[in-house]
């Protein structure tokens, strides 16, 4: 007798949609010689006196337990480093939780505050699994499409618009992932005061924080009014060079910790002992590592937007993480059409816009997490597929 | 000492890592015009700032072209007048050394020596090396591996992109 497993099977986890991302994974994981521009992380390595200081932990016989919420040593570094870097204040001891990774958090944050049919809005295009976290949880994603024309940046109607009475909160990704789009502080102080007076609460991801090129980052925890309605998101995975380890950590008003805590010791426990104690090291001695990564992300930042600008993908200069988010209507391929058959043609693997939402349809995300050399290749690569694609729309044209 | 502009030290630090780049690239790299580049590379040439661009290459990669190294440690009598520096010059103008510096410590000069054989660097040592006047002693030591130099490591692995093709 074969197994029905369907029956089996939570509704709510069968019926989230597989990542956009995945099956081009499994297209492009096939090929060879293949420049990937799909990459959501560093290709630098961690820097070796964290690597070292891992491996010191482990020799020294760093192998328990820690408290739930993570070593207190580290979550003092933590709350030092986010008073020093973004001007925001966190106890140690009761308002901060090491995590297994940024992704973590913000399930911990929408299991801590989301009841059945709570809404929540997402800005799109957005990172993959905000959505899904959103849904497991119990609440309901409400998407609010952003535009090119606003460089990708939501306005306060946008969002005035999309609050219903069941809106509890909002998530904020900035610096973005897919479209690099940083909100200053004049851009959330707007926000800000919309969440206010429809009283929500914000999950802001700021995984990117450290990798902002135009001016200083700011963090919405710091907006007035916002910090006791801010659950800010960040860690260790981009600026440090650290997305394996999968270390993250939260802060929060101490009434949202406790409840989050309550959660991860009956989830997770801990974070792994040894990686924490590696991360001491990074947050202690790493400025000027982490500094000379985001000099060279900015460099490669330049230089790709000028690229695909000269090619005639159009794309705005974006103001934080890795990532560019060019059009590629001109071209009048689809989103995927477009990204597979720059793989297969060109050996060039980018993320179709539409993995990170409807309105993603009609761009490509490009990560420049790549050496400049590998870079200049895939621009050299893509131009000549686009100049084919011309090519080949100018011999219809004619024959129409 | 001088003080350079941002851009001046992205340039170098484009540089350094590669300097077979094109102009073009380092403009698009830090949005200025490819005649910016030129004008400020040509005035970091001319401070000799940019000291020269050399090649790091593997001969023991090539046939034929073996190498041995060796660094030696030389005491020397300081000369009245001139301190070490005349006969640092009389070392370094030897084509076989690749480098000299003066150093702190139980030694005066570090020599760095390279030749095809070990007879031929031995045969420098006490041919050229050790004759000169006011030379007091040499310790040569051969150099076995070579595992790191200027920055670049040579038999790493660590350049390899062990990261998926795609990740979201």
């Amino acid at each position: 007798m074969s197994m029905q497993y369907e029956r089996f099977l939570s509704k709510t986890a069968a019926n989230l949609a597989p990542s956009g991302i995945r099956k081009f994974f499994d297209l492009a994981a096939t090929m060879e010689n293949v420049i990937s521009l799909g990459v959501g992380e560093p290709d630098f390595i961690t820097p070796w006196n964290i690597r070292e200081h891992a491996i010191e932990a482990i020799q020294d016989g760093y192998t328990s337990y820690t408290a739930n919420a993570g070593l207190l040593e580290l979550r003092e570094e933590i709350s030092n480093y986010l008073d020093k870097r973004f001007n925001v204040k966190y106890a140690a001891d009761d308002q901060i939780i090491v995590t297994v990774g940024a992704s973590q958090s913000i399930d911990l944050a929408f299991r801590a505050i989301l009841n059945p049919g709570d809404e929540v809005l997402i800005i799109e295009p957005a990172f993959v699994s905000y959505s899904a976290l959103v849904t497991l949880a119990g609440g309901i994603p409400v998407p609010i499409a952003t535009s090119a024309e606003n460089g990708f940046a939501v306005t306060p109607e946008q969002i005035e618009a999309a609050i219903t009475d069941r809106t509890k909160a909002i998530l904020l990704c900035s610096p973005n992932n897919p479209t690099g789009t940083c909100l200053n502080r004049e851009a959330l102080t707007a926000i800000s005061q919309i969440i206010i007076k429809n009283d929500l609460l914000v999950v802001s991801d700021e995984i990117y924080a450290e990798l902002s090129y135009d001016g200083d980052f700011t963090s919405m925890s710091a907006i007035p009014g916002m910090y006791e309605r801010t659950i800010l998101i960040n860690g260790f995975s981009k600026g440090f060079a650290m997305t394996g380890w999968r270390l993250g950590f939260l802060a929060a008003p101490r009434e949202l910790i406790q409840v989050m805590v309550k959660i991860y010791q009956y989830t997770t426990m801990c974070a792994p002992h040894m990686l924490q104690r590696g991360a001491l090291e990074a947050l202690r001695n790493s400025r000027d590592q982490v500094e000379n990564m985001r000099q060279h992300y900015w460099r490669r930042r330049n230089f790709t937007v000028q690229a695909l600008n000269q090619i005639g993908l159009h794309c705005h200069t974006p103001g934080g993480a890795f990532y560019v988010f060019p059009s590629i209507q001109k071209t009048g391929l689809t989103s995927d059409e477009f990204a597979e058959r720059l793989l297969l043609e060109e050996r060039v693997a980018v993320v179709p816009g539409n993995a990170f939402g409807e309105s993603g349809e009609g761009y490509v995300r490009l990560s420049y997490a790549t050496s400049i050399d590998h870079l200049q290749e895939a621009m050299n690569r893509m131009d000549r597929f686009v100049k084919k694609l011309e090519g080949t729309h100018h011999t219809l044209e004619t024959v129409k | 000492m001088v003080k350079l502009s941002a851009e001046e030290l992205n340039i170098l630090a484009i540089l350094e890592e590669k300097h077979h780049i094109s102009n073009e690239s380092i403009a698009m790299q830090l949005n200025i015009t490819e005649e910016k580049v030129q004008q400020l590379i040509q005035k970091l040439e001319n401070e000799k700032i940019i000291v020269s661009y050399p090649t790091l290459i593997d001969w023991n990669k090539i046939e034929g072209k073996e190498t041995v190294v060796a660094m030696i440690d030389v005491k020397v009598t300081p000369q009245r007048g001139v301190g070490f520096d005349e006969i640092a010059e009389r070392i370094y103008r030897y084509p076989e050394v690749s480098s000299l510096y003066l150093m702190s410590g139980t030694y005066d000069l570090s020599v760095t020596v390279e030749g095809r054989t070990m007879k031929e660097i031995a045969l420098f040592v006490s041919k050229k090396l050790a004759i000169i006047e006011g030379v007091i002693s040499t310790t040569t030591h051969f150099m076995l591996k070579k595992y790191k130099h200027d920055h670049v490591i040579i038999e790493g692995n660590e350049d390899k992109d062990r990261r998926m093709v795609v990740t979201p």
